[in-house]
């Protein structure tokens, strides 16, 4: 089926060009903090962690996103979502390679990665995120390709695979709760020490995820012949809208908790983003704009009359995107790390090179994503014609 | 042909699976190992169950006081002087006291406290929330006499340790240190870019039978001992003052204690 993705139009290709070149920009800033060390980015002794392991918490969650159609599909019989579990498949595939990609470009010795599998270390949680996370691919690059091929050879895909595809269900749970859990034990955090965590970046996953197939499906339907459908794409809107409400209750409930409590140490944290803290406060425009983006996404989503409305829906998707973009992908990371544990308020602010790395990371993961959905939809093409 | 292809692709990658999992399978049946190498002991090494120190902050009244041991420490281990900010490496370091014990920090204190530096360090926790965080045990508790130590080969510059120490004890080398080093010691190991680094307490110095470099250059202001010793220097100075430890609450037990 690779053929199909070489095969295509001169838009394509000139898509994937410039996909190509912004990759090959950002490898050639990857190569000079190969060679200079992590000191080209804005991280420090305080804020350890910054815009890479931001998206890659972020892109996590649009991977588990993607169970939201296999789940409805293959456990609820919804028969609309056959048409479109492969493009949440696919979509998981390409975010989970990214997510990858920002762990490797964010380590300090990245020759050495193999040291995770040659000395394994089961109580340490990032040794069970690697396994959650190249289990979670793997199983989305057997079941997506011979569900994929079945259809095109108009058989039923082999019974060996059903097994496969329940066990991905819980695995897409697993992945973004395991990566919750990174944060979420550490002691003297105050931000991430909260139960809530993983149950809230899994809310905002399975709003983010289908958010991005949603407007997946509206561009295929322009560029192709395939339309995913309207009642699919209605379906998805109403999980987006679900999720998006969710994700806020589940904020208001971590912000009733640190407010109430008034706990310092929880306090803070949440102080220096939404009002600044000792005078610093560069995350304060943001973050108020990923709160009003997302209240603008759950009226939009939840009231039929512009869900219905696709034009409307897909503003709806975009907003809540980058909603949630900006909350997990920004604050997330940045605010965990300040005020430090000594209470000291160094701020981190990402420098050019690394956000250039990070678009390198994402071109590559639009191109593999761009590559594999017009192999889905020419088979879909096909099969109809 | 083509199926013949595919059985021989799908044996390749069955067996490098099978090679491959070794090390996971060996690490999931650990008690079957048997210890094979053994490091032994100097004739004149230092022991301990557990190596604790004591800080008198009583008798440091300035940052000035403190510096004789800093450097002292950043000196032997070859720690270099970064001038960036965002870059800065340290091992030991004075701190006040509402940064040193932010939990602790009251807003009315004891004039002569709230102007004392404190000197923070790695604290060798009991039970170290850095070494459970580490994916390849390139940090790792030293079950011989509980010092926190770093294998600078092995780390992967993850830097998950560094989130998780709550005392913001952990350094990670940013760029080249080399070229920042004032006057390299051959003793001990510089490092290079992209691990992670911090306090030893002085393993390579107690290997031989020397007290770590800041205790000895406090002139017996901190002092160093077993803690599971009951007549152990440390332990009768824990005994007899009232002393605090950074951040107890958390639970990882910290091993330096400070007499207020």
């Amino acid at each position: 089926m690779l053929e199909l993705a070489i095969k295509g139009t001169k838009r394509y290709y000139g898509w994937m060009t410039f996909l190509l070149a912004v990759i090959g920009a950002g490898f050639l800033l990857y190569l000079w903090q190969l060679d200079f060390g992590l000191g080209i980015t804005g991280m420090s002794r305080d804020a350890s962690w910054g815009f890479y392991i931001a998206n890659f918490t972020f892109l996590v969650g649009v991977a588990a996103g993607g169970v939201m159609v296999v789940l409805p599909y293959y456990l609820h019989d919804y028969k609309a979502f056959g048409k479109v579990t492969i493009l949440g498949e696919f979509l998981a595939i390409a975010s989970v390679i990214m997510c990858m990609t920002f762990i490797i470009v964010d380590l300090g010795q990245p020759m050495r990665i193999f040291n995770v599998f040659l000395y394994p270390t089961p109580n340490s949680v990032l040794f069970w995120d690697t396994v959650v996370l190249s289990g979670y691919l793997l199983l989305n690059i057997v079941i997506g390709w011979n569900v994929l091929e079945a259809e095109r050879n108009n058989v039923h895909y082999q019974q060996w695979l059903k097994p496969f595809i329940y066990l991905s269900i819980p695995w897409a749970i697993s992945i973004h709760t395991v990566t919750a859990y990174l944060y979420c034990g550490l002691p003297g955090r105050g931000f991430w020490l909260t139960a809530i965590l993983a149950p809230r970046f899994l809310s905002s996953a399975f709003a983010s995820g289908p958010a991005l197939l949603i407007l997946m499906c509206l561009i295929i339907r322009r560029v192709s012949t395939f339309d995913p459908g309207r009642e699919q794409i209605q379906s998805l809107a109403k999980i987006v809208a679900y999720a998006i409400c969710v994700n806020v209750f589940f904020f208001l409930c971590e912000v009733f908790v640190v407010f109430y409590s008034q706990i310092p140490e929880h306090m803070d944290h949440f102080k220096y983003l939404f009002v600044g803290l000792h005078g610093k406060g560069a995350y304060v425009p943001w973050m108020w704009a990923s709160l009003i983006l997302m209240v603008i996404g759950i009226l939009l989503t939840v009231n039929p009359i512009t869900r219905k409305n696709e034009g409307v829906l897909a503003v709806a998707c975009v907003v809540i995107f980058f909603g949630t973009w900006i909350d997990k992908g920004l604050g997330m990371i940045s605010g965990g790390f300040t005020p430090n544990p000594l209470h000291h308020v160094n701020e981190y602010i990402p420098t050019l090179p690394e956000i250039g790395i990070a678009l390198g990371v994402w071109a590559m993961g639009f191109f593999i994503l761009t590559a594999l959905f017009k192999i889905a939809v020419g088979v879909k093409e096909e099969v109809r014609a | 042909m083509d199926s013949i292809r595919r059985r021989v692709l799908q044996l390749l990658g069955l067996s490098a699976l099978g090679l491959t999992s070794k090390p996971i399978r060996d690490a999931f049946a650990q008690e079957e190992e048997q210890v094979k190498y053994q490091t032994k002991k100097g004739e004149n090494a230092l022991t301990a169950q557990q190596w604790a120190m004591v800080i008198d902050t009583r008798a440091f009244e300035s940052e000035g006081d403190l510096e004789p041991l800093i450097e002292a420490c950043h000196k032997i281990h070859n720690v270099p002087q970064l001038r960036n900010k965002n870059h800065e490496i340290k091992w030991i370091w004075p701190e006040h006291y509402h940064n040193a014990f932010p939990l602790k920090a009251g807003r009315f204190l004891s004039e002569e406290v709230e102007h004392r530096p404190f000197l923070v360090l790695c604290n060798h926790c009991e039970n170290p929330s850095c070494v459970r965080a580490c994916p390849t045990k390139a940090t790792f508790k030293r079950e011989s006499d509980g010092i926190v130590l770093m294998d600078f080969h092995r780390c992967i510059g993850c830097r998950f340790c560094m989130a998780a120490c709550p005392f913001g004890a952990r350094s990670f080398n940013f760029r080249d240190p080399r070229p920042f080093i004032r006057e390299t010691n051959k003793q001990f190991p510089t490092r290079m870019k992209g691990v992670v680094e911090k306090c030893n307490f002085c393993a390579e110095r107690l290997a031989v039978g020397q007290m770590p470099a800041c205790v000895e250059a406090s002139e017996g202001k901190l002092t160093f001992g077993d803690l599971y010793d009951p007549e152990s220097e440390v332990r009768e100075l824990i005994r007899t003052n009232y002393t605090i430890r950074r951040k107890q609450a958390l639970g990882t037990d910290p091993c330096v204690y400070y007499i207020v």
